[in-house]
């Protein structure tokens, strides 16, 4: 029950960060997204991230920063296993499921739905 | 800071119209776009928790390899939204609330997807699909790529 108060709170507060880059830094939807997901990559390289997705559970992987985080993830899992080429091999190996899931189900929904208003 | 550089290249005329025009922009209420999207963060990723909850108790995952599923869910979901076309009023009021999340990637990619559809499926919704969302990724696979060689590389050379 603790995890989903942190969640809620963890996952508030990295909108939060977005929101104030937004609004104070003047950054588009696309640059904020962006930027986010640069610095969840570097506090994966810093081994911050994943205690921070212990502590909050879905809080910190539900966000978009996680998405970097899960690409460094990956890249250096594989790479301990075969070598620098699992740099390649390996980046989308964790964020897999996401991309796929999102590729199929937009696809599915260009099927289904047609434009709103 | 930034329209000051700007601002040189500018007859004086255009500086007085500057300054006349950021007084009359509306101000962006900043403290009430971060409570409302703190709020709708959350709430998406204590849906999230409950996903995850639910995948933990019920289909044997661990902890770690329910954030996978967890996350397909979720994307699922917010495509259905968007289809329906409830996930963009949900964006107009949340602001980063619900773009950060991962649902607001699925969100990018289905309604670019959708928009596109009248061009074609090909040209049309399979050339649009990653028209927003591809920066998050071409970003988010560079930066991981480079912070994986520093760490590689700094491993190598005895380091941590």
């Amino acid at each position: 029950m603790e995890q989903f108060i942190w969640a809620f709170l963890i996952g508030g507060g990295i909108c939060v960060i977005g929101q104030i880059l937004m609004d104070v830094f003047k950054l588009t939807p696309a640059h904020m997204t962006s930027t986010l997901v640069v610095i969840g990559a570097i506090l994966g390289g810093l081994d911050l991230y994943e205690p921070l997705i212990k502590f909050a559970g879905a809080g910190a992987s539900v966000p978009i920063s996680s998405f970097g985080n899960a690409l460094v993830k990956g890249a250096l899992a594989e790479a301990e296993r075969n070598g620098i080429v699992g740099v390649l091999t390996g980046i989308f190996e964790v964020t897999s499921a996401g991309i796929s899931a999102a590729i199929i189900f937009a696809f599915i929904a260009a099927l289904i739905f047609r434009t709103k208003g | 800071m930034m329209s000051n550089k700007k601002n040189k290249k500018l007859t004086p005329t255009q500086q007085q119209y500057q300054a006349f025009a950021n007084k009359r922009m509306p101000k962006r209420p900043v403290i009430k776009n971060c409570i409302k999207a703190f709020l709708v963060g959350g709430i998406i990723c204590t849906i999230g928790q409950a996903v995850k909850w639910v995948f933990i108790h019920y289909f044997e995952f661990t902890e770690i390899t329910a954030s996978n599923p967890t996350v397909a869910v979720l994307i699922m979901i917010s495509t259905l939204l968007t289809g329906l076309g409830v996930y963009d009023h949900i964006g107009q009021w949340a602001g980063a609330g619900s773009a950060v999340p991962v649902t607001g990637f699925a969100n990018t990619m289905s309604s670019a997807a959708i928009e596109h559809r009248s061009e074609g499926y090909v040209l049309g919704v399979g050339g649009n699909m990653f028209k927003l969302a591809g920066s998050v990724i071409v970003y988010g696979v560079f930066s991981a790529f480079v912070v994986s060689i520093i760490k590689i590389t700094i491993k190598a050379l005895g380091g941590m």
